[in-house]
């Protein structure tokens, strides 16, 4: 058991430089996923059937065929036509067209679910267009839209455990390297626990957003007021809702 | 050979994609969802049926391998029964992987029975086995189907993750064909195709099962 520390030690700050690659790529991951789910979840649902199709099309597409291949197309065949892009852009670009599609999905369904009655409320306020999303309509459907953003956050994470195949030493490759000199329960363990750790961390955070982007629609509490521990008493005054 | 698109190197890495697909991407899909299927369902009965500190434990360890790469989960188990076929290491770990998503589905689905089928088993004196065999877990799978198809696309994508491991399946056998003759272009881009060809229609008909299947007590 000594000598398995003792390694782990050593590897360390190993370990963390494959952490920040990590995060590096879930991260830059999600905000381009992010951008690429509103721009073609608002596309999808445009009245014009041509710019709608290519939306669908495109969805479709970077949803079909899977993450690994993505990847390794822009990997590997890109350079082919000229075009080399390094590790870490390839990574970012593959997690990103790929969650951004599926994400865009998440953007549609919950822009589509926001009650009729809000359009209605900024035709009557005589809202242009970007008014009525920015302010009215895209608000609520964030609100809606969070936990399953969240869901696909965690399955990012979980895919960037693959590109070492595209030469980028991650947490999965320096816990490899970890392994030479442990057991193998002990560096696996150690690997799994660190991202788990992370998802649950990405998990909580995803959840205040939450918290905050229903508060600020003047439903449920505040971030504090959830953060605040509460004592029996105010719990009773609140009629023993959940906190 | 530099073209951007060589018709003959696509004619000779095809065969083997396909060989690839049917003898490891779609085995490992089949049997793995049966795995995920009956082992989630196994699963979240389990926790409805035990003390809540021992189901609290039972929802800990999912949430774990739920939230952890497969990736690495593959790597553990690669290394740690080194006897065992990469293959059969993989169908398992993928199994077991996806049936902590299947145990969330069925517990949605066991929920979202009606209260009074539990009220009129109790009525009707039946056991709790029969009472779960014969009343709830049909009316509870009716409303996981489509999700469990979901998932069982989204293990299919995920299949790639066998090379890691050194499974052959279509992706690696797209790359080594592709070390082998300098050209990555058409191995790697027909991989995705068969990706998109396979996975596109069997959404589009899971998607139409889930309008028929919507059910309205």
């Amino acid at each position: 058991m000594e000598s398995n520390f003792e390694a782990l030690a050593e590897a360390w700050p190993r370990i963390l430089d494959g952490l920040w690659i990590t995060l590096q790529l879930t991260l830059g991951g999600a905000l381009l996923a992010m951008v690429i789910a509103v721009v073609l979840g608002l596309g999808s649902r445009l009245h014009n059937i041509v710019l709608r199709g290519l939306c669908r099309a495109i969805m479709e597409f970077f949803r079909g065929t899977s993450l690994v291949v993505q990847l390794f197309f822009f990997f590997f065949v890109l350079p082919q036509l000229g075009l080399a892009l390094p590790a870490m852009v390839c990574g970012i670009l593959g997690l990103g067209l790929n969650y951004g599609a599926y994400a865009a999905e998440v953007v549609r369904g919950s822009i589509n679910s926001v009650p009729t009655g809000q359009w209605e409320a900024t035709t009557a306020l005589s809202m242009s267009k970007s008014q009525q999303m920015i302010r009215v309509i895209f608000p609520q459907a964030w609100a809606l839209m969070i936990p399953s953003l969240t869901n696909y956050l965690i399955h990012m994470l979980k895919g960037t455990a693959i590109v070492s195949f595209i030469t980028l030493a991650d947490l999965t490759y320096h816990t490899e390297q970890l392994r030479e000199q442990t057991d193998t329960f002990f560096a696996y363990g150690v690997s799994l626990v660190i991202y788990f750790v992370i998802a649950y961390i990405l998990t909580l955070i995803m959840n205040a957003l939450e918290v905050r982007a229903k508060h600020r629609l003047g439903r449920g509490e505040s971030l504090r007021e959830a953060l605040t521990p509460k004592t029996p008493e105010t719990a009773a005054a609140e009629g023993g809702r959940k906190a | 050979m530099n073209g951007l698109w060589d018709w003959d190197a696509a004619w000779a890495v095809l065969p083997e994609l396909l060989l690839a697909f049917v003898q490891v991407t779609l085995i490992v899909t089949v049997l793995s969802t049966a795995i995920a299927a009956v082992l989630g369902l196994f699963i979240a009965i389990l926790r409805m049926s035990v003390p809540k500190p021992i189901a609290a434990v039972i929802t800990f360890i999912g949430d774990f391998i739920r939230m952890t790469p497969i990736v690495v989960q593959l790597l553990f188990a690669y290394w740690t029964f080194l006897t065992i076929e990469p293959l059969t290491i993989g169908i398992v770990v993928f199994g077991i992987h996806y049936s902590t998503y299947m145990a969330e589905v069925y517990r949605a689905g066991i929920d979202s029975v009606p209260k009074g089928q539990w009220e009129a088993t109790t009525a009707l004196s039946m056991s709790k086995r029969r009472a779960w065999t014969a009343v709830i877990v049909p009316q509870a799978l009716r409303a996981t189907v489509p999700a469990l198809g979901n998932y069982a696309i989204s293990m299919f994508k995920d299949t790639p993750f066998l090379l890691t491991i050194g499974v052959v399946e279509m992706v690696r056998a797209g790359l080594t064909f592709g070390g082998n003759n300098f050209r990555y272009m058409e191995a790697i881009t027909l991989a995705g195709v068969i990706f998109l060809l396979a996975s596109y229609p069997t959404s589009l008909l899971i998607s139409r099962l889930e309008k028929r299947l919507a059910y309205n007590y």
